[in-house]
């Protein structure tokens, strides 16, 4: 271990020790699906005392998209001279009638991008076809989409349509902090979001629930620094947000993709997957951009969000249940074969927990 | 899409695959006078091998890739090292190739000879021979520009014994070098996906590297394997899997440049599981291992060569990484194609 790493795993253990010793096990959720893999990937699970438990959140895209996007999206790309363009890990995540991926197996276009603006692309190079952007993602992605509809509009090109299903962070925790005793003792904030809303943008989760926020990038040493100025917050009976990620963070966060967010977006109601509405939790196209908006050029409504039988996907997404817990876990849900969308993400909890988590593991395969 | 070109360029047709005048032109003109050697002038139906001392490999590949060109290499160029890899890393000396060319309507002619230039000059790096050939042509539309299918013979060497069930608690893993340039540097070229880096395909034959190993390690070189899809973790799964040993590696120990490393990272690829081309990966025993690693290291594909794992007999069988920051996690194979992610 290196002794940067050795000095914050020996104060978390101190400090972890003290809090179980009083009748007080500390539990912190990270809202994040990349802290979700990356505490995994570089062993920070394995450091942490067993007396500290790590809750994931709802912060992973693919897992909080409802199934009836999905359907949705697959019923646009059965259409003619349809391409659609999405991020990769959209590809495999299974709706009511298949997957992107068996629609691209049945002859449909479906384009794997990394980012909104090779939808842009994708779009002139293609004039006669209509090319759909699968605009998921967190705060972290929907700048680059807003940016990308206005570069479509500003070089006239109109073969360019968006299926919004983009979800905000803040008002997903005030949903799961609002319904009654939630017991985290405190929040790991994800950095890249965070760059984009501003550490502030925690201030009313730690104020109004009393809950210490931190935020944190995906190393190693900054998740570990962070988990340990939470514990230390709940040691001392504090709920202050800090930011230990803050060469890159700063308290307001970056004010100009927020501009550009807001002028092409506007907020609205959504629906998280296997959590049910969340009161001004997504982001749909503001009017004056509204020929962008797929759903209304094909004159669709997005379907009910149907959650697959046996799968807790749901829980596991709101801290209220582990993937092991799970009965489809391993056996009936897997990575080749995924039941609920958080097994088919990389970034997914079940994902996660098959691919790096030694104690649940079966056998190498 | 890029082979599509101008009308005025000369193209593959259909009539290249008439078996008439057009192709024996093609043949005669672009392919075999480059490829020529004893075994396959004759041009008969099958190529007559020479009597040789020894057990025989076989084994085959199929080769489709896009785009035909990336940084550092072409499918050409794969065909070859990818065939002969796998004789290789099971003790055999390559002697002679297939080549199965399957050419899409439309192909530039300038195209398909530069992949025959490259099968040429890799076959002569490699030290092996094209014995026999075909080639198919197919509609527009119907394949993506050109696939290659390679079968391989080898003779085995006898005074090796390359065998997983050789393998004990203590014995070491060495890779060659760097992991993960040749899949990232295919991503990089790869339609909406372009990003700028310079990460070069590693695709190498590695027939003079493994023969340096051998030399070095004789009986005590247990195991060889090219880690090419499934990448490095997916030669560690199988090998926890065949022997019921744990394996573990050490995170800091693997070969991977700074380039590599971030790219995947910006993906979200996990680099252990990207392919390599030109990468073996060799099960040592113990008190070899430093012999072996200074003969790799002064071998040109070698030069980042490392030591990165031992065998254990923690229970169950599985593969863990001992990460940069001293933690640990276990490695999985990759269950398919690996996706770009979101964020």
């Amino acid at each position: 271990m290196t002794s940067d790493v050795q000095a914050v795993v020996a104060e978390l253990n101190d400090l972890c020790a003290d809090l179980e010793a009083a009748g007080k096990p500390v539990a912190i959720m990270e809202i994040c699906g990349t802290h979700t893999v990356s505490l995994f990937r570089t062993g920070a699970k394995s450091l942490l005392p067993s007396s500290l438990r790590l809750v994931s959140g709802p912060g992973c895209p693919v897992c909080v998209t409802s199934q009836g996007y999905i359907d949705l999206a697959c019923d646009l790309a059965a259409e003619p001279d349809v391409i659609i363009a999405t991020y990769g890990d959209m590809v495999r995540v299974p709706g009511a009638r298949g997957s992107l991926e068996t629609m691209r197996g049945e002859g449909a276009e479906i384009a794997v991008v990394y980012s909104a603006r090779d939808a842009v692309k994708l779009a002139e190079e293609n004039p006669t076809k209509r090319v759909i952007f699968l605009s998921v993602g967190f705060e972290t992605t929907t700048p680059g989409t807003a940016l990308s509809v206005l570069e479509a509009e500003n070089r006239g090109i109109d073969n360019l349509l968006i299926l919004a299903q983009n979800k905000l962070v803040i008002p997903a925790m005030h949903a799961l902090l609002g319904g009654g005793e939630m017991p985290i003792n405190g929040f790991l904030c994800p950095g890249h979001v965070s760059i984009v809303i501003g550490s502030d943008a925690y201030k009313p989760i730690a104020d109004q629930y009393g809950k210490p926020c931190v935020v944190a990038g995906f190393e190693l040493h900054n998740m570990l620094l962070a988990l340990l100025h939470i514990v230390r917050q709940v040691a001392a009976g504090e709920n202050r947000v800090e930011n230990v990620y803050s060469l890159t963070v700063t308290e307001p966060g970056n004010l100009h993709a927020q501009a550009i967010v807001d002028k092409v977006f506007q907020p609205c109601d959504a629906v998280w997957r296997a959590i049910g509405m969340i009161p001004a939790s997504g982001l749909e196209l503001r009017e004056e951009y509204g020929r962008f908006d797929a759903l209304s050029h094909f004159d669709l409504e997005m379907g009910p969000d149907v959650c697959p039988a046996g799968c807790i996907c749901g829980e596991v997404i709101q801290g209220q249940a582990t993937p092991a817990e799970c009965k489809l876990f391993g056996t009936g849900c897997t990575p080749i074969k995924p039941v609920g969308p958080c097994m088919v993400s990389s970034e997914g909890t079940c994902a996660a927990w098959f691919r790096y988590n030694r104690n649940t593991a079966r056998t190498v395969e | 899409m890029s082979e599509r070109k101008r009308k005025e360029e000369p193209c593959i047709t259909m009539a290249h695959g008439g078996g008439g005048e057009m192709t024996q032109k093609l043949l005669k003109e672009r392919i075999i006078p480059k490829l020529a050697n004893d075994l396959l002038n004759p041009l008969n139906d099958s190529a007559v091998l020479p009597q040789v001392d020894g057990r025989l490999c076989m084994t085959t590949d199929s080769f489709v890739v896009q785009p035909l060109e990336f940084p550092g290499g072409d499918i050409g160029h794969l065909a070859v090292c990818g065939t002969v890899n796998d004789l290789v890393v099971m003790g055999a000396k390559p002697l002679a190739l297939s080549l199965g060319m399957i050419i899409e309507e439309g192909l530039p002619l300038a195209t398909l000879d530069r992949m025959v230039d490259s099968i040429a000059a890799t076959a002569r790096e490699a030290g092996v021979v094209i014995a026999t050939g075909d080639t198919k042509v197919i509609e527009r539309g119907k394949g993506d520009g050109l696939m290659i299918n390679t079968a391989g013979i080898g003779v085995m060497r006898d005074d090796v014994e390359l065998d997983a069930s050789r393998i004990e608690e203590g014995d070491l893993l060495l890779i060659n070098g760097n992991v993960a340039d040749h899949g990232l540097a295919v991503m990089s070229v790869r339609e909406h996906l372009e990003f700028d880096t310079d990460l070069l395909s590693d695709a190498a034959p590695l027939g003079s590297l493994i023969d340096t190993l051998l030399a070095a390690g004789g009986r005590e070189v247990k195991f060889l394997r090219d880690p090419t899809r499934g990448g490095l973790s997916g030669v560690l799964c199988d090998l926890a899997a065949d022997t019921g040993f744990s394996v573990e590696i050490e995170e800091a120990n693997v070969p991977i440049s700074r380039v590599a490393l971030h790219t995947a990272e910006l993906l979200g690829l996990d680099p252990l599981s990207v392919a390599n081309e030109g990468k073996v990966v060799a099960v040592i025993g113990k008190d070899a291992a430093d012999a072996v690693l200074s003969a790799c290291k002064a071998h040109p594909l070698g030069g980042m060569g490392a030591l990165i794992g031992r065998f254990t007999t923690a229970t169950p069988p599985l593969v863990e990484l001992i990460t940069r920051g001293g933690g640990r996690r276990m490695v999985t194979r990759p269950y398919g194609e690996e996706l770009p992610r979101i964020c």
